[in-house]
């Protein structure tokens, strides 16, 4: 890359904001311990894709052991040893990997890789700032990151086993070590591991908010701002408000585990005659402390997703959002909403049931925002001019998916239907649907998307093709079956259907959905490949290759300090003038005055503008006598 | 570039060929060394199967898997190229996509309904308890509206792909909003939603509030305690109710911690099958010793967390005896189970409990062939513990009084 050109850029015209401390960049400085937030972005990009796939393969382990619960795989003892003896994975190692697949999934793939790698790219690009409001606490907030995941990783070499206790780990079973093989050690390093992960997050989320209140560009209010930095800033603001939430719950359960307190135990008795001397707590306190961030949690998922989707869709269908502010709107309901409902995974816990009723209220009314937002979606795709580039196909599955597993959201949330369906088969396949698939959609198509801003060079489409059609249809393989199997009133998180006479039935469906499963994450090789080799020979980019609107096509291909050589653009209008009639061509950017679209420009655009609706008017009604003349 | 390179020449395809060789002739030999090995099982720590060759082989398979997808992606390229060199268009591959939404819209709904019919049929059968039966109505009426939105939408999404895919040509339609449809489209799933919320809410309060109201005949109360991994029962004996418990009474001959201090206690019943009379009300007081468990009846549309330290009730009525649903689903073998739906450790996959539900004359019959937990041995120790637990308080109270 020509670093050279970029740094003479940016020294002759920000002398002042940077020095020439750049110019001593090394290696160290530019690549790991970097304050860059392009670079930072990078950084949780690709420990958040490593996680992935880490989790993924941790999935197609217990997906084998669900699918051929009496077969035993020699491989299996070769690669885990202790864990899978003679070639059949141990129970106990069976929950581990449920819970560890599904802490990495939902924390350090699609909330630090999702929001920590687009907010980092897209906030102060999207926005015309020339970094984060505190790089520094950016650069803290991937290393703690970081840690996080080698911690949560590093469960594996401990001797009994990473936690097991699921991803919510409810006490007294996470609480009490006797009470399985991974609720001692591995359970520690859970609780370590979450601590710093959310200290990361708390690090980044309050840089997003301070980037986005105080540093956007001059003619950037916040109506002007793209859907993607809407979400990525409410997103934040959830993950602020509580996350911390969540610390206070695992540090009373470390209180429990290691300073014999008994905040969530009580009454307990281990092996049938070890009395335990805990009184007076209560375990469904944890519950309440662990969802009242664990509900905000699958919005702070899927936000960026639902505003990633937004942009592409908007994009690649040539057309302007449908109803922005009712798009804006809707995930400020979301966001606020979201607080009140964290019952719904409660109701049938033995809390009071006048609270389940109050919660399946506000459950419910939480869905009216997602519809609104679905709705929206196709009405942009409806009479568009959709270019079907690798990205757009992503951010088309995330909206399939999250209808699919949305509309099963309005069973669950039905506190009576829920004492049915509660932890079945049909939780799992709504959850995967709704947030699973369509988060880690939404993301994809971020990658896609942004790629060129991020390495300057384009990804191979076929391959996305490939790669989109076999995770598209896998997916649905793997999560739709699984409705009827929770219909059915088989439980998640059994290690083997063996034992129910009435479960046998679904052994076949479980091998199918296995094997759908092998093809998906084989599917993910030609991602991988597709990402890797195009970061070092892939098409050089263009600056504007999807032919978009917002502010970071505007920024030079090549990685300056700084993002624009000179001074930031301004602002002249909102993202998504797309095929807008009488414009030229069919996208409008927004860093084009009003005054250089006199032939495209409506009354609507200058709604805070008086003296611009005047002008407006007198060209307008010149056009329309020099019409007459001719 | 290395990697182009890589492609184009024409050592990758014996290299791959290489590799087959050498991963059949490993599996031929694995193959021959298993042989041996069953032939004399003496050797078998030295042939040890490792899985290893397998794994290898089907990473070879994946190997020429993705050679051919690079071929054809080879071919695509040459085809693109040669038909620019002739002037004309190359692939349009906004239009292959196009078609492809459109033909898995076509499948996926196939496949839907193959889904709904096949999978659908192994569902639970009708609830045979009295709430099951509204929950069910529920459950269909909910199925109902929100199978009808998502037919509509995934329609709407996919022919939306195919009929407006990219055309040079045309425009796309500038619509930034319309008020009056996103108030529509407000409004209606609010009104929707409402009618559901309301027919839930009542539902759900029936449902919990399980106090036996006045005049009708009292439930029956059956106790059920989960631990790792096993479900205990107690049953109330001729005095029609339970004695208390206390968990710090727990040890190996009492393992319910039952308080036999309380009179009510003595006549109190281990049974090892849930047997319950049918179209009587019956309310199971949930408790658990060790970790959270669950209470799970999948066929009565039973549900409820037992959770340490709060004990918790679900009152219901079920309506089918075991024999009727034997009948009616035409499986001799059916049995009602309490299977546990709380993550619990090592063994939670195999907690169950039988749940029989007979006629009240069966039910009579077997409750008088159940055994009292206060066994006569039982009792010859615990009258000595009780006055020496007696003695011990008085002491206590003297200390305090000092």
């Amino acid at each position: 890359m020509s670093t050279l050109s970029v740094h003479d850029h940016s020294v002759a015209h920000h002398e002042e904001d940077h020095g020439h401390h750049h110019h001593k960049e090394t290696f160290i400085s530019k690549y790991i311990f970097s304050m860059d937030h392009k670079m930072i972005a990078k950084q949780f990009l690709i420990t958040g894709i490593t996680m992935a796939v880490i989790a993924m393969i941790l999935s197609i382990l217990f997906r084998i052991q669900l699918a051929y619960p009496d077969k035993a795989f020699p491989l299996m003892e070769t690669l885990l040893g202790r864990f899978a003896p003679g070639g059949r994975l141990d129970s106990n190692f069976y929950l581990a990997l449920v819970t560890i697949h599904g802490t990495i999934m939902v924390f350090f793939v699609l909330t630090a890789g999702l929001s920590g790698t687009f907010s980092n790219l897209l906030i102060p690009l999207q926005l015309g700032a020339r970094d984060m409001a505190s790089p520094f606490m950016n650069m803290l907030s991937y290393w703690f990151f970081f840690l996080a995941s080698v911690i949560m990783l590093s469960s594996f070499m401990v001797q009994k086993g990473p936690a097991s206790g699921g991803w919510t780990i409810y006490p007294p079973l996470s609480a009490l070590p006797k009470a399985m093989p991974g609720s001692g050690m591995g359970m520690t390093l859970w609780l370590t591991s979450m601590v710093l992960f959310i200290a990361s997050s708390l690090m980044g989320g309050i840089n997003y908010v301070s980037t986005v209140l105080n540093m956007r560009t001059k003619g950037m209010d916040l109506w002007k701002m793209p859907l993607t930095i809407w979400a990525f800033f409410l997103t934040a603001v959830l993950g602020i408000l509580s996350f911390p939430v969540l610390v206070a719950g695992v540090v009373l359960l470390i209180f429990d585990r290691s300073f014999g307190t008994s905040f969530y135990l009580s009454e307990i008795v281990l092996n049938g005659s070890q009395v335990q001397p805990f009184e007076g707590g209560s375990p469904i306190l944890f519950q309440h402390l662990f969802w009242f961030l664990g509900h905000p949690e699958v919005y702070i998922v899927i936000m960026p997703a639902m505003g990633i989707s937004s942009e592409v869709m908007s994009v690649n269908s040539r057309k302007p959002i449908f109803g922005y502010h009712a798009m804006v709107y809707s995930l400020i309901g979301i966001t606020v909403l979201s607080f009140i409902v964290w019952g719904h995974h409660m109701f049938v816990t033995g809390m009071n049931p006048f609270l389940g009723g109050v919660f399946m209220i506000t459950t419910l009314i939480i869905a009216v925002p997602s519809a609104v937002k679905t709705f929206n979606w196709l009405a942009t795709l409806w009479r568009g001019n959709i270019r079907f580039t690798a990205a757009m196909l992503f951010a088309i599955g995330m909206v399939s998916f999250f209808i699919s597993g949305g509309l099963t959201g309005i069973f669950l949330g039905n506190a009576a239907l829920d004492i049915n369906l509660h932890d079945t088969y049909f939780v799992v396949a709504h959850f995967h649907l709704v947030m699973g698939s369509a988060a880690i959609f939404g993301m994809l198509a971020g990658v896609y998307h942004w790629f060129p801003k991020m390495f300057g060079r384009m990804m191979n489409e076929r391959l996305g093709y490939l790669h989109f059609w076999l995770t598209f249809i896998g997916a649905y393989l793997v999560f739709f079956p699984m409705h009827f199997m929770g219909l059915d009133g088989v439980p998640r998180r059994y290690y083997a259907f063996t034992e129910f006479e009435s479960m046998k039935q679904w052994l076949s469906v479980n091998t199918f959905i296995t094997w759908a499963a092998i093809m998906a994450a084989v599917a993910q090789c030609a991602f991988l490949f597709n990402f890797v080799y195009s970061i070092f020979f892939g098409k050089k980019a263009t600056q504007n290759p999807w032919e978009a609107n917002t502010l970071e096509w505007t920024a030079p291909v090549e990685h300056i300090h700084g993002n624009w050589p000179g001074e930031i653009p301004s602002v002249y209008r909102w993202p998504y003038d797309y095929s807008k009639p009488g414009a030229d061509e069919d996208f409008i950017q927004q860093t084009v005055p009003l005054s250089q679209t006199m032939s495209s420009n409506l009354p609507h655009d200058f709604e805070d503008n008086p003296t611009g609706l005047e002008e407006h008017a007198k060209w307008a009604s010149t056009q329309k006598s020099n019409e007459q003349v001719k | 570039m290395g990697f182009k390179n890589l492609f184009n020449t024409k050592k990758i395809l014996s290299l791959i060929a290489v590799f087959m060789l050498l991963g059949t002739s490993v599996l031929f030999a694995q193959d021959a060394a298993s042989a041996g090995a069953s032939a004399s099982p003496a050797t078998d720590a030295a042939a040890k199967d490792t899985g290893l060759p397998t794994a290898g082989y089907y990473i070879l398979m994946f190997l020429v898997v993705c050679f051919f997808i690079g071929i054809i992606g080879k071919v695509f390229r040459v085809y693109d190229l040669t038909q620019q060199i002739r002037g004309k268009k190359p692939l349009n591959w906004n239009n292959v996509m196009g078609v492809l939404c459109l033909v898995f819209l076509v499948a996926g709904l196939y496949g839907a309904y193959w889904s709904f019919t096949v999978q659908g049929s192994m569902i639970l059968p009708a609830a045979a308890s009295e709430h099951g039966g509204i929950l069910d109505k529920m459950f269909w009426t909910t199925t109902g509206i929100t199978m009808t939105v998502f037919f509509i939408t995934q329609i709407l999404l996919f022919t939306f792909l195919f009929r407006y895919r990219y055309n040079a040509k045309r425009r796309a339609h500038f619509l930034p909003h319309n008020n009056t449809i996103e108030k529509v489209w407000t409004i209606a799933p609010a009104i929707v939603l409402t009618v559901l919320v309301i027919f839930g809410f009542f539902t759900w309060k029936s449902i919990t509030n399980s106090v036996d109201a006045k005049g009708e005949p009292a439930s029956i109360n059956i106790d059920i305690t989960g631990h790792q991994f096993a479900w205990e029962l107690r049953y109330p004996g001729k005095d029609g109710r339970l004695g208390k418990t206390n968990y710090k009474l727990v040890n190996g001959a009492n393992k319910l911690g039952i308080n036999f201090k309380d009179k009510y206690s003595y006549d109190d019943l281990q049974a090892d099958t849930m047997v319950i009379p049918v179209n009587k009300s019956v309310r199971l007081n949930i408790h658990a010793q060790d970790v959270i468990h669950s209470v799970y009846i999948p066929a009565f549309r039973v549900q409820l967390n037992a959770v340490p330290g709060l004990p918790t009730f679900f009152k219901f009525k079920p309506i089918m005896t075991t024999a009727q649903m034997r009948a009616k689903l035409d499986k001799p073998t059916f049995e009602y189970e309490v299977l546990c739906n709380k993550i619990c450790g090592g063994s939670h996959y195999n907690m169950k409990k039988v749940v029989r539900v007979v006629t009240e004359a069966e039910y009579q019959a077997w409750l008088a062939q159940q055994k009292p937990y206060l066994t006569d041995q039982l009792k010859k120790d615990l009258k000595f513990a009780a006055t020496e637990d007696s003695k011990q308080v008085q002491q206590n109270r003297l200390a305090l009084n000092n």
